[in-house]
């Protein structure tokens, strides 16, 4: 796999027996002998640890001192509330461009004198210029020397807490600097399963050995990129590209939820931010379509691409699947599609699988019951 | 046992065939979680696609090894289809087929040139 970068956990990967693939310009495990399924339900009754070092890490420093003059200017690429994010708390964003779709999703979290940003791999580059050349009264650095894990499930905690105690203390979307060993570690509670659990950012000497710890505990097994598609899918979770892109708008994708008050018509800092004027349009009367969940008949799966139909026979199609496969804990297929906005929860709509039209219902998300520590 | 290049095997009584896939291919797929079987009485040609198997990460086709008749289905692995992950070869068969001509199964592959084949 010429060209693809590795991680500094690639001789681990292969030390387990995963199977690589190329993603997002690395190589990186899809699986490891367990299997996707029972990596899966693994996580949801245990603990897996996963590689995201793939991620973007970047830092935001104001170089005025106050964190508010990096908040604010950040405010400018988000239309989410940063200023009123208290320290020590993290949360989702988006950044959004000038006809108001989406450019990438984010977490964003307050530590202090900066901010410390988390995006999407396939994004980095573009969302690192994208900031440097909205945020100049910042100093930016993209962490290159750390790796980030993710250790998620509801033995997560048991397990992290044997390495550092005291993340006990930490709540959903908290974050931490925690030291190991003599390794400095950036731990938020989060990640991308539904579950709790906790991201960790660790210094690229330290990664293999802190990994090795966990792993070696009984309730630690290495999850692959196959089960983290299907546990964010069950937990009704958008993965950027598929389900989200320049194309859907943060109303459109049902993503309201992330544009607090503030930045809202009649907020202390309403719009500013890129496209405004479509999402604070969309906020108010709605989008014509809207991403929701589909619940298919039978055991199909109804995978990215099937088009969706209103009847059974006959007719356009009204929208297609942006992320669809089999729920392993749910025991079922599942899926989201952007449909039009006036069809309500329990509505039956026909999905295209291989030339037949099969039902499927417009159900609530998450799949799953989400299980944070709030 | 014969084994053709898509990688399912053939167990022959007379022109009575049994067809699943190999332990490879089930390996390959990873879990198995759907399988759609053909209808008993539909008479097939070699390489058509008759079968669909979705694992974890994607749908897959098998096809018709020869030309003949379906006779019979494992509606077991439609109601379990993790079954074709743990017995592949044996309680997960797909279909048993009537061959038009079973003088062909001799230019199916046998056990040595599959394993060839798979490296």
């Amino acid at each position: 796999m010429a060209d693809l970068k590795r991680t500094g956990l690639y001789q681990l990967h292969l030390d387990l027996g995963a199977k690589m693939v190329p993603f997002a310009g690395y190589e990186m495990p899809v699986q490891y002998p367990m299997g996707v399924l029972k990596e899966h339900l693994h996580t949801r009754a245990a603990a897996g640890l996963f590689d995201v070092s793939h991620m973007g890490q970047i830092l935001l420093s104001p170089r005025s001192g106050r964190l508010e003059d990096a908040a604010l200017a950040l405010e400018r690429l988000v239309p989410v509330d940063v200023a009123g994010l208290g320290e020590g708390r993290q949360r989702y964003a988006l950044f959004t461009d000038e006809a108001g779709g989406i450019l990438d999703d984010l977490m964003v979290a307050n530590r202090g004198d900066h901010l410390f940003v988390v995006v999407n791999a396939a994004c980095k580059e573009a969302d690192f210029a994208h900031l440097k050349a909205g945020l100049p009264d910042c100093d930016l650095g993209m962490v290159s020397d750390r790796a980030l894990l993710a250790l998620q499930g509801p033995r997560a905690e048991a397990a992290l807490a044997r390495l550092v105690p005291d993340v006990v203390d930490l709540r959903f979307m908290d974050v931490a600097i925690r030291q190991w060993d003599s390794a400095e570690l950036w731990i938020s509670r989060s990640g991308y399963t539904g579950e709790d659990g906790f991201e960790i950012s660790v210094p690229d000497r330290f990664a293999e050995a802190f990994a090795r710890r966990l792993l070696a505990m009984e309730e630690v097994a290495p999850v692959g990129l196959g089960a983290r598609d299907s546990l964010r899918l069950e937990a009704g979770m958008c993965l950027y590209g598929h389900d989200i892109d320049t194309t859907t708008s943060p109303v459109e994708a049902d993503l309201v939820w992330a544009i607090q008050k503030a930045r809202r018509a009649g907020g202390a800092r309403a719009g500013g931010f890129p496209g405004a004027p479509r999402i604070l349009r969309e906020l108010a009367e709605g989008a014509a379509r809207r991403r929701v969940g589909l619940r298919p008949e039978g055991r199909a799966p109804m995978r990215e691409g099937t088009e969706i139909y209103a009847a059974p026979e006959g007719g356009a199609a009204i929208g297609r699947v942006t992320s669809g496969g089999y729920g392993p804990s749910i025991e079922a297929p599942m899926a989201m599609a952007y449909l039009p906005a006036d069809l309500a929860e329990g509505a039956t709509v026909w999905g295209d699988v291989r030339g037949r039209r099969l039902p499927a219902t417009i159900a609530p998300m998450p799949f799953q019951p989400t299980s944070y520590k709030r | 046992m014969k084994y053709t290049e898509d990688h399912e095997w053939l167990q022959a009584e007379g022109d009575l065939v049994t067809v699943g896939i190999t332990d490879h291919a089930s390996e390959q797929l990873g879990d198995v979680v759907f399988v759609e079987l053909p209808e008993t009485g539909r008479t097939v040609s070699a390489g058509d696609e008759i079968c669909v198997i979705e694992s974890v990460k994607a749908a897959s086709d098998i096809r018709a090894p020869l030309d003949g008749e379906i006779v019979e289905v494992n509606q077991e692995i439609a109601d379990n289809p993790g079954l074709v992950n743990e017995d592949p070869t044996g309680r997960a068969w797909f279909f048993k087929m009537r061959l038009a001509d079973p003088a062909k199964l001799d230019g199916l592959m046998d056990a040595a040139a599959y394993k060839d084949l798979i490296g």
